[in-house]
């Protein structure tokens, strides 16, 4: 594609277009910023949305998806509450006013230090967080447009940090966030950022995890029903350090949320857990890259999918080992309920592999409710929306049931039984 | 209790009609066998009653206590009293045992107006009941069935029959599958629960289960219809004779 030649947008590029130049004036950042913010608007005006003709973009057409931009409930309306998905977790919120709110500030945890997004955007220290890969990376230049908020989050080397931090946007019209959050040698602590409200929102949050960091991370996106979200998390993992990331999307229009994973320091460890919960007719598509750099690395990647009504799902997962990185051991794994005629879970796992000494696999599954299964239950008396419901949790249950932390694994027990109470 | 008059039922899938012209009364208390030679609609017999919905009733009615059952679907009937005891229970992984039995337990008492049961005294009368059948604690921490031997699904399945407290259970093939022990623990189970108001239809392939379980009435199904009833001479019978004369007997 040739970004230079003029194209005609569509309603949903004009749209977008006509909202970057609407906040343009109103956004925060010295030159730095704003030429960065210039730079990626200039490349949607010149290449356009990505179509399907992309290939990381060929099971979400967003050129074609994205009619027009969601107002949600309009801007100053709120978002409804921002509860903590853990009790006592530390909240940052940010709203659509381009405010970040640290609660709590004077009894911040031991060895935490957090500021707004504001003052690096002023100083020009945030432009780096204002990257575009390339002219079909869509999630880069809405962010780099338009990113007005978000938080910096610091973890000194060996702190041991027992209460949750929560990075909390509700949108009820705009939310565009970037954080970054730096997690020192030694140190532990979990994170949960999570997407909520209405209208467009993005996310993109750069994380880096320091020699022997043990961090537990908590993505989660429950957005209305005809929100559009745009997601991305970078993740720089160092030597023997742990990551667990659980992403879960129970909600949202058009979502795209993207993880990129670089696996840079020996003996470290990387998890993703995927809880995909597709209904309606929102369109969810979750594209990660996991980037074996080094020896005697592993990850395993697993995903437990459920769609009902007209939901359609998207994975794309991709782990590429360097020639380097021998000893590797990467597992993925995608399955897939399928409740509904309607829905649909589009899979592409892929493997990239450049080294010779290495245990990798994938795997892809999708299935509908066992039917022995229904009848057993429901012989017992359990009326047939109940039987589901038990059969549904026990799909997804694989991916929870390992958690070590109980609040944790409470906490996302109850996303997945309102989901089920409400679908 | 039970009255089944001139059912026809057909695989839903294909079309092939398994059941054909079938009568059978039960009463309160009765505990009827229903034997027959393998492929006569044993199994099926007990799915259709149960509602499983691979089969298509295209003649004749069920009656529950006088009321046709065609219209419930399979978690009313099992409310309304009908137990299906299987011959292969299901391991279903992911569910824990513990949360299905009240589950199941709480629905049916939801379906009778009454409240749900409080968990100190589910765990009683779990306790209570599964002891009597050899069936220990840490069984019932596991996922429904999973991992259980043969002989442990049946006791489960009869626990469950126990905490359910059904008026009429279907008990499909129970002996299949178990050592003389474990039979005899399930025959005990099984006796236990018979009382006046209770029925038993007792489906099985070979008389063995019939000296533990004794039946009040024997019918042999055969090709879909039942040819023949009698007392439970006529089981001793079959054992010793085969299905042979009774069937030519009928043709």
């Amino acid at each position: 594609m040739n970004m230079h030649v003029p194209r005609i947008h569509t309603a949903g590029e004009k749209a977008l277009i006509a909202a970057i130049e609407a906040a343009r004036a109103t956004l925060p950042g010295n030159g730095d910023v704003m030429q960065r913010r210039d730079e990626a608007a200039g490349l949607l005006r010149a290449a356009g949305l990505p179509s399907r003709k992309v290939e990381a973009w060929h099971y979400t057409d967003l050129r074609n998806l994205l009619r027009g931009i969601p107002v949600g409930a309009g801007a100053g309306a709120g978002a409804g509450a921002s509860e903590a998905l853990i009790d006592g977790a530390l909240m940052l919120r940010a709203g659509d006013d381009g405010v970040g709110r640290l609660d709590d500030v004077a009894d911040m945890p031991e060895g935490v230090a957090v500021a707004s997004m504001a003052s690096a955007f002023a100083s020009g220290a945030a432009a780096p967080l204002l990257a575009v890969a390339s002219d079909h990376d869509a999630v880069g230049m809405v962010s780099a447009a338009m990113a007005s908020t978000g938080f910096e989050v610091l973890v000194a080397a060996g702190a041991q940090v027992a209460r949750p931090i929560q990075l909390d946007f509700a949108a009820s019209a705009a939310l565009h966030a970037v954080n970054r959050i730096n997690i020192g040698a030694g140190a532990k602590a979990m994170l949960i950022e999570r997407a909520h409200g209405g209208g467009m929102s993005s996310l993109v949050t750069w994380l880096s995890v320091a020699d022997g960091a043990d961090v537990t991370f908590v993505l989660l996106q429950d957005a209305a029903d005809d929100a559009l979200h745009f997601g991305r998390l970078v993740i720089e993992i160092g030597a023997q350090a742990k990551v667990l990331l659980l992403a879960v999307n129970s909600g949202g229009g058009l979502v795209r949320r993207e993880i990129d994973v670089a696996v840079n320091g020996e003996h470290s460890d990387f998890k993703l857990r995927g809880m995909n919960l597709l209904s309606g007719r929102r369109h969810v598509d979750v594209t990660m890259v996991v980037r074996h750099r080094v020896e005697h690395t592993t990850s395993t990647e697993l995903l437990r999918n459920v769609v009902t009504g007209e939901g359609r799902g998207v994975f794309q997962g991709q782990i590429r080992v360097a020639a380097e990185a021998q000893k590797t051991d990467a597992r993925m794994a995608c399955n897939t309920l399928l409740l509904s005629d309607e829905g649909e879970f589009l899979a592409k796992p892929e493997l990239e592999i450049f080294a010779d000494d290495v245990a990798c696999g994938h795997g892809a599954t999708v299935a509908e409710i066992n039917r022995d299964h229904l009848f057993y239950l429901m012989a017992r008396g359990v009326p047939e929306a109940e039987a589901k419901a038990l059969l549904v949790r026990a799909f997804v249950s694989e991916l929870l049931d390992d958690l070590e932390d109980e609040a944790l694994h409470d906490a996302l027990n109850d996303v997945l039984s309102s989901w089920l109470a409400t679908h | 209790m039970l009255e089944i008059r001139n059912l026809h039922a057909r695989i839903a899938e294909d079309g092939t009609e398994i059941i054909r012209g079938l009568d059978l009364h039960v009463k309160p208390g009765e505990v009827a066998a229903i034997m027959g030679p393998n492929g006569s609609g044993k199994s099926t017999l007990s799915y259709i009653i149960a509602g499983r919905d691979d089969y298509e009733v295209t003649e004749g009615d069920i009656l529950w206590n006088g009321e046709s059952i065609l219209e419930m679907d399979v978690a009313e009937r099992a409310a309304s009293g009908i137990f299906l005891a299987f011959q292969y229970p299901m391991e279903i992984p992911g569910v824990a045992t513990m949360e299905f039995l009240k589950v199941s337990m709480n629905a049916q008492r939801k379906a009778r107006g009454l409240d749900p049961m409080k968990t100190p005294d589910f765990i009683r009368v779990v306790k209570e009941n599964a002891a009597k059948l050899n069936i220990s604690m840490d069984m019932l921490k596991r996922p429904l069935n999973v991992g259980f031997s043969g002989g442990e699904k049946k006791r489960a399945e009869i626990l469950q029959m126990q905490l359910l407290q059904p008026l009429m259970a279907v008990m499909d093939e129970t002996d299949s599958g178990l050592d003389i022990d474990a039979l005899k623990v399930v025959a005990d189970g099984v006796n236990a629960l018979r009382g006046p108001d209770r029925a038993f239809l007792v489906i099985t392939h070979y008389q063995r289960l019939l000296d533990y379980i004794v039946p009040d009435t024997v019918h042999v199904l055969y090709k879909g219809r039942i040819i023949h009833s009698g007392t439970r001479e006529l089981a001793l019978h079959l054992e010793e004779n085969g299905y042979a004369d009774i069937i030519a007997k009928a043709a």
